[in-house]
């Protein structure tokens, strides 16, 4: 009895030390060379995983970052400025300054503004709605409501306004990775500057039709008419395809528009109200005061 | 009796609408012609606003190979080419038209006289239903006349009309059947003579005797057709289906059915030939069911293209209160109506309204793997692996798993007991993958 247990150990033990052995050399030969960097811009990185940078992930980021000659065309949006100089600190770059970007949803057509023309009852996804139809509303370039842009958010940055059928876009916690302007098959969600003081003046329509049918459809929309682009003083703005559209890298915030605007589609957001009103981080919000 | 080898479901017909026999509808004050009235890039406006025009007038020229002429299906003045919504509310090109009495253009033989004397070649033929703006009538509207002009290399070995109508509700293709059964026939010999073959069927299905006995009975005339009569089955108008119930051959996956040999098209499309070659009649007339257990009318109507649908339910009594769901086609495959002011088109097959109690989708729940839905799949593909990769985005194993073979027919939906919705997310990620493969380089 004793006997076969004895054996039995001491073979074990002489067949793993083998084994070991042989691994060792293995080991030795067939050495992955990795650059030791790419564990330290790892390490910087935020580790969210999110391909908000277009790589793979963080680690991919990272790899990338230390074959790089510059860091010209990369940048973490979510670890921003900060860990981009951590990043070029560690690896010995120089790093241009970023401005912040946030996501925002250029579209006003709330429940009120909008009123529904149908009945939606398949699948809750904007992107099976939108591939049956035009929508359940008479707009058919608008936010469809469904959330697919909620669901891939991984900073938990989106929720939907059940008052407004709208995503409102949460700018503390918005990394800008860009994984919500991806999964709107509306192409309502655009990356844009944040701006000084998180204050930004944007149009909330993305709607093509014509003034009269868009105007129809939803009482906020933008009618193409063009009074922006008139009274901008900085050439920020750009009618097409019957939208205004403002180039933020242009736009010095005067605001000039947004009182121009005949339909309220031109948002400003975090500007300081004059009846001492507190900022609005909603657009759908500040809607609701230009009315007034 | 003959049937598809694979899959299939079997829904209650409910044809109530096959009673009541085609009557004209009357001519609409206006008349919204859309210019994306088949598959492919739509046609391009000839007229321009203030132009006199007269019934089955060119209006529109095709736009490339897979495209249609469209002739206007009124007389009278046009009053505009506006952009307006169609059934699921996406806008398009109509040219609107303000009608004036009922003048036809001259060439067209407007007699009730059969004529059954086939005068043209097979080039003539082809020609005429081009410019006929002819298209296929069973759904897809794909151009009737690049249809019977196969690819080179491929050849043609038989003619199938499709008299199958599977989808519950729709009797449209029924009524053809038996109010102009000979005009059908005469429509598959002429679509016969075009692609230079000399067996033809016609596949009906066994709820519809009384239109296989009157066909039978026509068809004596022409020996080269053979009706066949099919068991009732759907989607035995799938035309990948009907090929393989009426001469069991199987379309290879990714082919086209002119790999078999075979070249299918619809009842009304062989009547719609028929009058193009023989009566010189382009296509601005269809034939339309208004139907529904809870409309109090059921209508066959033959409409003018172009018709507001909103004319024809005031026909019947304005929508029906316990409707909840108005549907353009059958309740299967056909697309729920977004906008009831859209206008009728060449393709259009019916208007079904449903209550809120059988339209309800049932609450969706885990999918047991119980394999129902692989059972019914006509095509032998797996709905519910296909629902799973599709919801994880993995665009290679779809692509591996064959979801371009899907039809769309709904079969999976209809028999999964959890109510999984497998079409919904199915048909989404078959145009994606479409989309890649699409955007691949061809191989050489």
């Amino acid at each position: 009895m004793s006997t076969t247990i004895i054996f039995t150990v001491a073979s074990l033990s002489v067949l793993g030390l083998l084994l070991a052995v042989v691994l060792y050399f293995v080991a030795q030969k067939f050495k992955v060379e990795e650059d030791p960097r790419i564990d330290i811009v790892e390490a910087i990185m935020p580790g969210a995983n999110c391909g908000g940078c277009g790589q793979a992930g963080c680690r991919a980021f990272a790899e990338a970052c230390t074959k790089a000659e510059n860091l010209d065309n990369l940048f973490c949006p979510v670890g921003g400025n900060a860990t981009m100089k951590k990043v070029a600190d560690a690896l010995g770059f120089e790093v241009s300054e970023k401005a912040p970007m946030v996501a925002v949803v250029r579209c006003n057509g709330t429940c009120e503004n909008r009123p529904k023309t149908s009945v939606y009852d398949g699948v809750a996804s904007c992107a099976v709605k939108s591939a049956l139809y035009a929508g359940d509303t008479g707009c058919k370039y608008g936010c469809v409501g469904c959330g697919d842009c909620v669901k891939v958010c991984n900073f938990g940055a989106l929720s939907m306004d059940p008052a407004t059928g709208l995503p409102v876009v949460d700018e503390e916690k918005c990394a800008a990775c860009g994984a919500c302007v991806k999964a709107c098959p509306k192409g309502v969600i655009e990356l844009r500057n944040k701006g000084p003081k998180n204050r930004r003046v944007f149009v909330s329509c993305v709607s093509q039709d014509k003034g009269a049918v868009a105007r129809k459809a939803c009482k906020a929309a933008c009618i193409g008419c063009g009074k922006c682009a008139k009274v901008c003083p900085f050439e920020a703005i750009k009618v097409e395809n019957n939208v205004a559209y403002i180039d933020f890298n242009k736009c010095k915030l005067c605001t000039k528009c947004v009182a121009e605007c005949p339909t309220g589609a031109i948002h400003k957001v975090n500007f300081p109200e004059k009846p001492a009103a507190p900022a609005v981080e909603k657009p759908a919000e500040t809607n609701v005061n230009q009315e007034k | 009796m003959k049937t598809f080898s694979i899959g299939g479901v079997h829904p209650h017909d409910s044809k109530i609408s096959a009673n009541a026999a085609i009557e004209s509808f009357p001519i609409p004050e206006v008349a919204y012609i859309s210019m994306g009235q088949h598959l492919g890039a739509p046609a391009e406006p000839v007229v321009a606003p203030g132009d006199k025009v007269k019934v089955g007038q060119l209006i529109a020229n095709a736009n490339g190979f897979i495209s249609a002429p469209v002739h206007s299906s009124v007389s009278g003045t046009v009053k505009g080419i506006e952009i307006i919504k169609d059934l699921a509310g996406n806008p398009c090109k109509a040219v609107v038209i303000t009608v004036e009495g009922d003048e036809w253009v001259e060439t067209i033989d407007r007699s009730e006289e059969i004529v059954r004397d086939i005068k043209l070649d097979s080039k003539a033929i082809i020609d005429r239903i081009k410019e006929c703006g002819v298209v296929g009538l069973g759904g897809a509207t794909f151009p009737t006349n690049v249809k019977l002009s196969p690819p080179p290399g491929k050849k043609a070995e038989f003619l199938i009309i499709n008299g199958a109508e599977c989808e519950p509700y729709l009797t449209s293709d029924y009524r053809v059947l038996i109010e102009m059964p000979e005009q059908v026939l005469i429509g598959a010999a002429i679509m016969m003579k075009a692609l230079n073959v000399t067996q033809g069927f016609v596949g009906i299905e066994e709820n519809k005797p009384e239109a296989i006995r009157i066909m039978t009975e026509k068809a004596k005339a022409y020996p080269q057709i053979k009706i066949v009569s099919l068991k009732k089955k759907y989607p035995q108008g799938g035309e990948k289906q009907l090929i393989d119930a009426v001469v069991g051959r199987k379309v290879p996956s990714m082919g086209l059915p002119i790999d078999t040999g075979a070249v299918v098209q619809n009842v009304g499309t062989a009547l719609a030939v028929y009058e193009a070659v023989q009566k010189n009649k382009p296509l601005f007339e269809g034939i339309m069911t208004i139907t529904g257990e809870c409309c109090p009318q059921q209508k066959n109507y033959k409409h003018r293209v172009g018709t507001p649908l909103s004319k024809m339910i005031e026909a019947v009594g304005g929508v029906p209160e316990a409707a909840a769901k108005a549907i353009s086609g059958g309740p299967m495959m056909g697309k729920a109506i977004a906008n009831l002011d859209a206008p009728t088109l060449k393709g259009s097959s019916s208007v079904l309204f449903l209550t809120e109690e059988q339209t309800k989708r049932k609450e969706e729940s885990n999918c047991i793997r119980c394999g129902k839905c692989i059972e019914a799949c006509p095509m032998g593909l797996e709905p519910y692996l296909l629902n799973k990769l599709a919801k994880a985005g993995r665009m290679d194993d779809l692509e591996e798993n064959k979801i371009y073979d899907c039809i769309e027919c709904g079969c999976c939906l209809f028999t999964c007991p959890a109510y999984v919705p497998l079409l919904d997310t199915i048909r989404l990620a078959k145009a994606n993958v479409m989309k890649i493969m699409r955007s691949r380089p061809p191989k050489k």
